[in-house]
């Protein structure tokens, strides 16, 4: 396996290919009269096409734009407030993803309040924190649920094993999202013009390639499925040009050792029987209906917002414009903000915070190229 | 002897002297030393190096070592990249009420091999215990003392066309750490780097008189490090990426926690700056030890006064390298 990986970031293969790709989007322009514009949903993606210098190479031939895909990044203001008062509370211990303890809220971040001497911890394998209700029966230990399709399942699987061992001072503040909606949404407004999309490779290992049907069949939009090393990235880019030249729409599975038709139906089971659709709000857009998916009734008990009420007002408003980046309707250098008052170690926005945001990957990895 | 750490090892009185005679003397050696407030070192009338550092890890174990090992090749390295042949060390151990006395043992055991090893002699210590809670386990200061020998400096006189060398393959000591917590889930064998290059780097010396500046990348990273260099001496510096050694087993763990190997901690690594005629003949010393086996060059200096570091991706494109950026997190999916 580390061997195919090697080779998919071997330079020898990747050289070319950029070449390949810079042919055909010259190919595009020549037809359309403008770049071709994809989006990458996800924010490895952007991270890595970053890193690996990829954007760089294509900036002045395919525009490449950051997509809603960085579970941070898209947390609502609100949320991160209420999370970081929730931290507040007596006898609690809150884990976490360690992305979310610098994310700014209106006032602090979770980092401030640890060092402030609240009981936070950051978990590597989520699972622990039932371990830690475990050995903490005297506090309530809340997990801050953030993720996509990808982390949904670990959290299930955390009630799971909270129920099997009886435990009660166990919840999950949930706050997830869901890839469809927000591309429905994306597509739904136009704000963005935009000739397909590169899809997510974590995410659709769970949903499979079938589950993307609807952006052929309503939107006659096309996606690839990537993986996040340069060779599959380079050609998920070239078989999302070949197919707007070529004028066919249709989904392409360039992920196809771990991305199956239908996905993985063992975590899709699990998801069915612990949650539900609910309506969510998304950084710099809103409420999205069905867009996030909650505990189902039955499971309250597990369920941190049924079971502590946390009062938090209307966020600060600041210049940050982390909802537009979200959005794909500029990019991070066209924030005012952006490394100047806005910086990694002084983040004013979660795209500059996050390990997968688009601000971070841009000054982290291509502030020169501005 | 008792089994654990208690509050009273630290007041002065007869556990400590115990655990002193019993801990530190039996590994450390130097009785007579231990009879004063102070010891008595003659240096001559050489130039001296005096360095300090405190040794803060979890877990104290590792694969590759412990804090004990950690804090006497740290110390010895920022002697030995600095130029000046290590010769004495300090020690001073915050220790935890309920620590097991047998290891803290093995701890001081490490520092006695790793100082015999490398010639140095350990001749001042202290002890303190902390009540429960108060600390994490142990923690160790370290003093090093130095001498700097005639014609085996670091010029600092850096020149277009310098080559920046790296002894080893980056990030392990990290990577090692991380997995030793036992939090990630995952097996690797990877061990930590943890070395001491005193003697390795003493025969690069010996070997050349071009010798820009050598820096020992430990917290931060490579990176870190050699923006550091660019900064303090107003250099553009440029590293290629695919020519940074870095194990394969370390880039799967970056790749799946959204960590940058350039970022990782070493603790027995090298960065070199050196003249470009002799960068073979410097590579060469360093293949020589084991320490060094690995050792290649990843850039150059390619300009003066911007004070940048700079990388070439494997596709040919270039982007700035910056310090990093408070601690870094795993990603979440």
């Amino acid at each position: 396996m580390l061997e195919i990986l090697k080779q998919s970031n071997n330079p020898e293969i990747c050289k070319p290919l950029v070449e390949v790709v810079i042919e055909v989007a010259k190919e595009f322009r020549q037809k359309f009269g403008r770049k071709p514009a994809f989006m990458e949903v996800c924010g490895s993606h952007t991270m890595s096409l970053a890193r690996t210098g990829v954007k760089q190479c294509l900036k002045d031939h395919v525009h490449l734009i950051s997509g809603p895909g960085c579970p941070v990044c898209v947390t609502d203001q609100r949320s991160i407030d209420a999370m970081i008062a929730l931290a507040e509370g007596e006898q609690r211990i809150i884990c976490t993803f360690g992305d979310m303890m610098r994310v700014p809220g209106s006032s602090k971040t979770l980092l401030d309040s640890k060092i402030a001497g609240k009981d936070i911890r950051v978990l590597y394998s989520p699972v622990d924190a039932v371990k830690i209700a475990e050995e903490n029966p005297d506090k309530e230990v809340v997990f801050l649920g953030v993720g996509f399709e990808t982390t949904i399942p670990i959290l299930t699987l955390m009630i799971g094993e909270a129920e099997k061992q009886g435990i009660t001072n166990f919840s999950i503040w949930m706050t997830t999202k869901l890839i469809e909606p927000v591309l429905r949404y994306l597509l739904d407004t136009g704000e963005v013009q935009l000739d397909g999309f590169l899809l997510p490779g974590h995410v659709s290992i769970v949903l499979g390639e079938d589950s993307y049907q609807y952006l052929v069949d309503e939107y006659s939009i096309s996606g690839v499925i990537t993986g996040f090393e340069t060779a599959e990235l380079l050609s998920g880019i070239y078989k999302l040009i070949d197919m707007a030249l070529t004028g066919k729409v249709g989904i392409e599975n360039n992920h196809p050792a771990v991305v199956s038709k239908s996905g993985n139906q063992v975590i899709q089971q699990w998801m069915d029987q612990y949650l539900t659709e609910c309506d969510e709000a998304w950084r710099g857009i809103g409420v999205i209906p069905q867009s996030g998916l909650d505990l189902k009734p039955e499971y309250d008990r597990f369920n941190a917002k049924k079971r502590f009420s946390v009062d938090v007002g209307d966020p600060k408003k600041t210049k940050c414009r982390c909802g537009e980046v979200i959005r794909g309707l500029i990019s991070p250098n066209e924030c005012p903000l952006f490394g100047k008052a806005c910086q990694p170690m002084n983040p004013i926005g979660p795209c500059m915070v996050s390990a997968e945001g688009s601000c971070a990957a841009y000054y982290q990895y291509m502030r020169e190229s501005f | 002897m008792e089994k654990y750490i208690s509050l009273a090892h630290g007041d002065g009185g007869e556990l400590s002297h115990r655990l002193i005679k019993d801990v530190f003397i039996e590994a450390f050696g130097g009785e007579n030393a231990a009879l004063f407030d102070a010891a008595a070192i003659t240096i001559s009338t050489h130039k001296i190096a005096v360095t300090t550092d405190s040794f803060v890890i979890k877990p104290i174990f590792f694969p590759g070592g412990s804090i004990g090992k950690l804090a006497v090749a740290g110390t010895i390295n920022d002697l030995a990249v600095s130029g000046a042949k290590p010769a004495f060390l300090t020690c001073g151990f915050v220790i935890e009420e309920g620590f097991l006395i047998s290891d803290l043992k093995k701890i001081v055991l490490d520092m006695a091999n790793e100082a015999k090893k490398t010639g140095v002699t350990i001749v001042a210590g202290d002890t303190k215990v902390v009540e429960r809670g108060s600390a994490d386990g142990v923690y160790i200061n370290t003093t090093g003392i130095g001498i700097f020998e005639p014609n085996m400096d670091c010029s600092l006189e850096f020149e277009e066309g310098d080559a920046i060398i790296v002894s080893g393959t980056i990030g392990d000591h990290g990577i090692a750490v991380l997995a030793a917590r036992g939090e990630l889930g995952i097996i690797t064998p990877i061990t930590s780097d943890c070395a001491s290059l005193n003697t390795m780097l003493s025969e690069v010396l010996k070997s050349t008189d071009s010798v820009r500046i050598m820096r020992d990348p430990t917290r931060g990273g490579l990176a870190t490090t050699l923006v550091e260099i660019a900064e303090d001496f107003h250099l553009t510096m440029k590293i290629n990426e695919l020519d940074v050694p870095v194990k394969e087993e370390v880039h799967g763990v970056c790749d799946l926690l959204g960590f940058d190997p350039l970022y990782l901690a070493n603790e027995g690594k090298a960065i070199i700056v050196v003249a470009s005629c002799d960068k073979d003949k410097v590579v060469d010393i360093l293949r020589e030890f084991p320490e060094g086996r690995d050792a290649v060059v990843i850039g150059s200096i390619i300009g003066k006064g911007k004070g940048q570091l700079l990388v070439k991706t494997p596709l040919g494109s270039s982007r700035l390298l910056t310090r990093l950026s408070g601690t870094m997190f795993p990603r979440i999916c």
